[in-house]
């Protein structure tokens, strides 16, 4: 395996999920939302019709993350159409998957499993924050804060607060300078003038989310 | 005076249980111009008819209503009956009490007085209805059998086996269709050619076939039992009447690089060719678009740039100056066995499907088709019967089939399972084993779907005994990878990848109508499917029958088909032609439009919107005897009486017989007055 | 036309050369084109995981900007951003309730007019005039004896109508302008292949592990060079794969952008050629070295055929 200090700490997707569930019980899914199955709830979400997947497994074989999850896309798509509602949201192909498409341009349904993942992704994070693996939700949570305070991404301050979040503290450290020297790193980039714009967008979405689901919504 | 005899039918208790029957008859022997009211248990039975007859007989009816089933049921029985007791059948109708009352109410007075406003309705229509006279049409015994495949050849030989005559017409220089590239044929592994050639040889010595090769349909016109068909003889620049078929024009050929059709592209042929050593006619075809002398004459050449056929024929057969022909054919009626054309995975596709992108659009030389791979296996083929790769000709070690190649992907434009793609590819890794015994045969498929006989015992042997992989999932990507091809898929039932190097791969891709269908459905009205295919009249109790009468269908055109199908289809079809040949005229219902033609201002809206091309213009002439005007008749032997003709008059000329405007308005009068 | 330039996060950090090499090569095709006033992160994937509203908002917010500025197109060099911005752009286009909703979400107008393209798409009309220009400059170029191998990854031709692409699975697009610069591609099979991009942070070892299979294919088809238009695409080819480059050998991984303005004759330093962590200078040293033998090859066949025509006359 790659032994490059430079991701040595990596962290195993598949064990933390296992790591997870031991800690806390079976994912908890609290039982305001499980109001709809799940295959209606992904189609009232996504636009989505999970029942049209005749589980030919293309969208597998074609997946460049198959060989690292043990719940490939194909068997996601089984989960939903079971109603396997804990185990679709916990599994680790959601939070493996690379958002590349592959599946969806190839599949001859068009059954989207690229899509179906990603609302998988948020029903996950709206259910239990902690069903996603540390190192990917720390990512993501990172990321939003960033945008959030800033208005726009600075890599350093990614970088470092993402290390702090997700246990790895010394990841990529080793390439700082050689990024500064490349001029690559800028500790203080420019940032947006207006950032309550962007702080306020947040805040409507969190309004409008929340006014949707209370109304049993999904859009 | 009309005088109405009423019959309500209890139909055991389907209509009892929830229908008052006898307070239905009561309130109707009530009703203005019925003569007799009666219900019974079974009105469909022989006391049930009796009943009916001696009614009509002891209260001189003038008409009768049954109220009972749906006439798709009963209508016939009982017009049967009354013309036995001399009534005349079409002053007989049906109140459908059963399916459009008692099976979908509850019992309760509501129900009965709908019961009762059914009856009504139709008794006040009966009072309008004519007595009518069925159609006679004039016949012609003789058949048209549309492709030379293993369905056309099947209806042909079946037709004039029953003593009429056919005419066939093919549109390939031979006629045998698929069937003649396939080397050997599933479940049996007999040899194609063996079973086919004797019937294709029987076709041209029949009798009473007439067989028009390298021939097309320019046109047909009329109706059931009276059809004029026109034959487009293509120019064979050959002389059918002098050419022994001695094969030493296609050896003089200097150009003989043109891929052969019927080597699927992996062989060639010269430009004068016969398509191959069994063809039925054994006479050559001049393919003028490769043709050295003809490409000259094109661009304008003054001097021919070539003549080694004509010189090299003994007979001068051959005729560089020959025309199409057109022949006209006058026939009763007409069979379609088109078959199919193969999907192809190239870049280039028809409208509405795409190619596979993902599979490098088929651009990978070792990567072939199905048919491909027959033509490999079979002995007559390009190699001989060597199974090798197209690319460098070495003994492929490792081949991989992927079955659904365009079937069931709508992605691609094709829902549909081409049904005998699970059956060919079971046969094909046969085949390979049994030519290359160390090879190995992989499979890919979603699911495999052998109901036949003797298929499923087939596809286990495949595997059980000749060692055939099947792996379940399909295939996401192939692309060239040095010498091989490298296939990435994905086992379902393993949970793993099941990604491949491959010395060769074998497209099962899926079967399509040919794009004539549609062309040739418009000629003769007769409705094809979304895809192109030809459609039955009724999908399970006319199979073999179209929307248009006399037009009857055979084989792979109608739906994918493998050959003990499209044999069965093609003898069902003859039995339906031989059924009709059986009397010296044809009846039909009298349930048909008319014109009035006094009142009829010539604008053929109603030509125009005919599905059946039931409308004829007939000349007007002034008393001078000359013509001043057109209007519109109807072909009583072609329409079907679906009334569309009568919805779009703008001069309200046109009346379905049996459906008038005066039964109508009686039968909506009755549901207002009472 | 009017077009704006959304240059987003990247550009203005660790892929400042795409910034330079695209603003540099604008310049020389006369190219007009204004970075949008006050723009915002597009929200990348971790918005639309996160909540889906939340992303198209996100990128909604500058082509409504781009929108107020009166601009017809944006221009999205970063093909992450290029994909959040399109996908907005159809899903606004195709969900009326939608469009409804985000001008109240924005707090600010927005009819979902600009159209948004790639880098690709802005080039592919300029191939023509790329080619001239190129004609117009020295006979042998180095960028002429170079062999690319054109990197579209997912964004570029994925999600199907979105990205723009001439074809999902072959697509030629980069090939053209490539091209047009007198580059050669070469035939290969990663083309496509995803790179690993949303997951370089949290789980590095999968990224490595998807740019080695691209780079070695690269490789094996004899590429000088792999050609992206991405900053995701080109962190983890060039930057990880500097992690993992105790094995030898190495490709040079180049923006498209740079590599037109190689051709077009813009200063290497420039177009932030100095800025990648496999050293490129090497190779362009030997693309010159290339570029003069094969001058002094066809000077020595053009002097050939002049003294075998003389002999004759």
């Amino acid at each position: 395996m790659e032994s490059s200090t430079l991701h040595s700490n990596e962290d195993d997707i598949a064990s933390a999920v296992v790591r997870h569930q031991e800690a806390h019980g079976a994912p908890h899914v609290p039982a305001s939302s499980v109001r709809m199955s799940l295959i209606d709830e992904v189609y009232a979400r996504s636009g989505v019709n999970v029942r049209t997947c005749y589980q030919c497994g293309k969208c597998s074989a074609g997946c460049p993350m198959m060989g690292e999850m043990a719940v490939r896309p194909h068997v996601v798509m089984h989960l939903v159409q079971r109603n396997q509602r804990a185990e679709a949201l916990s599994c680790d192909g959601i939070w493996l998957c690379l958002s590349c498409e592959t599946c969806s341009a190839r599949c001859p349904k068009s059954a989207d499993p690229a899509r179906v993942i990603d609302t998988l992704r948020e029903m996950a994070t709206e259910t239990n924050p902690g069903l996603a693996p540390r190192a990917i939700g720390a990512f993501n949570k990172t990321f939003l804060d960033q945008i959030r305070s800033k208005g726009r991404m600075s890599e350093v301050g990614l970088a470092m607060q993402f290390n702090l979040r997700s246990g790895r503290l010394l990841q990529d450290a080793t390439s700082m300078p050689a990024l500064v020297s490349r001029g690559k790193l800028k500790i203080n980039p420019p940032s947006m003038r207006d950032i309550d714009d962007v702080r306020r967008i947040f805040a409507n979405v969190e309004a409008a989310t929340r006014d949707a689901r209370s109304k049993g919504g999904y859009r | 005076m009309a005088r109405i005899g009423v019959f309500v039918c209890h139909c055991g208790e389907n209509i009892s249980r929830t229908v008052d029957c006898s307070g239905v008859a009561k309130a109707l022997a009530d009703h203005p111009g019925v003569a007799v009211s009666m219900d019974y248990k079974y009105m469909c039975s022989d006391p049930g008819q009796n009943l009916v007859k001696q009614a009509i007989e002891e209260h001189a009816l003038t008409g009768v209503v049954v109220a009972a089933c749906s006439p798709h049921m009963h209508e016939k029985t009982f017009r049967r009956a009354a013309s036995q007791a001399g009534l005349n059948p079409f002053v007989v109708e049906m109140a459908n009490v059963r399916e459009q009352c008692s099976w979908v109410h509850e019992a309760g007075p509501a129900t009965d007085a709908k019961a009762i406003d059914i009856v009504r309705t139709i008794v006040e229509k009966v009072k309008n209805n004519a007595p009518l006279e069925t159609v006679r049409i004039p016949l012609t015994k003789r058949a048209l059998v549309i492709g030379g495949g293993i369905a056309g050849i099947q209806a042909a030989l079946d037709i004039a086996d029953g003593g009429a005559e056919v005419v066939l017409v093919e549109k390939e220089p031979s006629i045998g269709g698929h069937m003649s590239q396939l080397s050997e044929t599933f479940p049996t592994l007999d040899c194609s050619q063996c079973i086919l050639t004797p019937r294709m040889v029987e076709v041209y010595q029949h009798p009473r076939i007439t067989l028009y090769t390298h021939s097309e349909i320019e046109a047909v016109d009329g109706y059931i039992g009276n059809f004029h068909v026109t034959v487009r003889k293509k120019a064979r620049s050959v002389d059918e009447r002098l050419c022994t078929g001695c094969g030493d024009c296609q050896a003089a050929c200097p150009n003989r690089k043109i891929p052969s059709e019927f080597d699927a592209e992996l062989g060639t042929r010269p430009a004068i060719y016969v398509p191959f050593p069994q063809a039925v006619p054994n006479i050559p075809v001049l393919d003028r678009e490769n043709c050295t002398l003809f490409k000259g004459r094109a661009k304008g050449r003054e001097k021919d740039l070539c003549g080694k056929c004509k010189e090299a024929c003994l007979r001068s057969a051959i005729d560089y100056e020959q025309q199409d022909e057109l022949i006209d054919e006058k026939v009763g009626a007409i069979v379609i066995a088109t078959g199919f054309k193969l999907y192809t995975i190239g870049r280039e596709q028809p409208e509405g499907l795409s190619g596979y992108p993902e599979y490098n659009y088929g651009e990978i030389p070792d990567v072939i088709s199905g048919l491909q791979f027959e033509r490999l296996a079979s002995a007559s083929g390009p190699t001989g019967g060597r199974i090798v790769r197209p690319s460098d000709g070495t003994v492929p070690k490792r081949v991989v089939f992927l079955q659904c190649i365009g079937s069931r992907d709508p992605e691609k434009g094709i829902s549909y399972c081409s049904k005998i793609c699970c059956m060919y590819a079971a046969k094909h890794t046969m085949l390979y084993r049994h030519k290359v015994h160390d090879g190995q045969a992989t499979v890919f498929y979603m699911d495999i779907r052998t109901a036949g006989k003797g298929y499923e015992e087939f596809v286990r042997r495949a595997i059980e005994e000749d060692g055939a992989d099947y792996i379940r999932g399909r295939v996401s990507r192939m692309y060239r990878d040095g010498d091989t091809v490298k296939v990435v898929g994905y086992d379902t039932l393993a949970g793993e990848p099941a990604i491949l190097d491959a010395d060769m791969v074998v497209l099962c891709t899926a079967i399509r109508p040919h794009k004539g269908n549609k062309n040739l459905g418009r000629k003769l009205s007769v409705t094809y499917d979304q895809y192109g295919f030809i459609s039955s009249a009724h999908p399970k109790l006319r199979p073999v029958e179209t929307t248009t009468a006399g037009v009857f269908v055979a084989g792979a055109c109608m739906s994918p088909s493998d050959i003990p199908d499209s044999i069965a289809s093609a003898s069902a079809a003859a039995s339906k032609v031989l059924g009709m040949f059986s009397g010296d005229e044809l009846e039909r219902e009298p349930t048909v439009a008319i014109v009035n033609e006094r009142t009829c201002i010539g604008c053929f809206n109603c030509e125009k919107v005919c599905p059946y091309g039931a409308i004829e213009h007939i000349d007007v002439c002034n008393r001078d005897n000359e013509i001043c005007g057109h209007v519109a008749r109807v072909l009583p032997g072609v329409c079907q009486g679906c009334g569309t003709c009568v919805a779009t008059c703008p001069s309200k000329s046109v009346e379905l017989q049996g459906f008038t405007d005066e039964q109508i308005f009686a039968e909506i009068n009755a549901l207002l007055t009472w | 036309m009017s077009l704006a330039y959304y240059p987003g996060c990247s550009l203005h950090g660790t892929a400042r050369e795409f910034d330079e090499s695209m603003r540099a090569v604008a310049d020389a095709l006369g190219i007009e084109m204004t970075e949008i006033d006050d723009w915002s992160c597009c929200g990348a994937s971790s918005a639309h995981s996160s909540n889906h509203l939340l992303g198209v908002a996100l990128a909604a917010r500058n082509l409504a900007l781009a929108e107020a500025e009166g601009r017809d197109a944006v221009v999205a060099p970063c093909a992450a951003c290029f994909s959040r911005l399109a996908m907005a752009r159809q899903e606004v286009a195709e969900d009326e309730e939608l469009a409804a909703s985000l001008p109240g979400i924005l707090e600010r107008p927005f009819d979902n007019t600009v159209d948004v393209l790639n880098v690709v798409q802005l080039l592919l009309p300029y191939a023509e005039s790329i080619r001239e220009l190129v004609a117009d400059g020295p006979g042998f170029s180095a960028v002429g004896q170079m062999k690319v191998a054109s990197y579209y990854g997912c964004l570029l031709v994925r999600p199907v109508g979105v990205a723009g692409a001439d074809d999902t699975e072959v697509p030629t697009t980069m090939e053209q302008v490539a091209s047009a610069c007198g580059a050669q591609p070469v035939a290969w099979n990663m083309a496509v292949e995803c790179c690993g991009g949303s997951l370089s942070m949290s789980r590095t070892s999968s990224v490595v592990r998807l740019g080695r299979a691209i780079i070695d294919d690269a490789r094996r088809a004899g590429a000088d060079a792999i050609v992206v238009a991405c900053p995701m695409c080109h962190a983890n080819l060039d930057f990880r794969q500097v992690a993992r480059a105790e094995d030898g050998g190495t490709v040079p991984v180049i923006y498209l952008t740079q590599l037109v303005g190689l051709a077009l004759g813009i200063d290497a330093e420039k177009l932030g050629l100095n800025r990648h962590f496999v050293d490129t200078s090497p190779l362009l040293v030997e693309l010159a070295d290339r570029a003069t033998s094969a001058e002094a090859d066809a000077a020595a066949k053009a002097a050939a055929k002049a003294t075998r025509a003389g002999a004759v006359v």
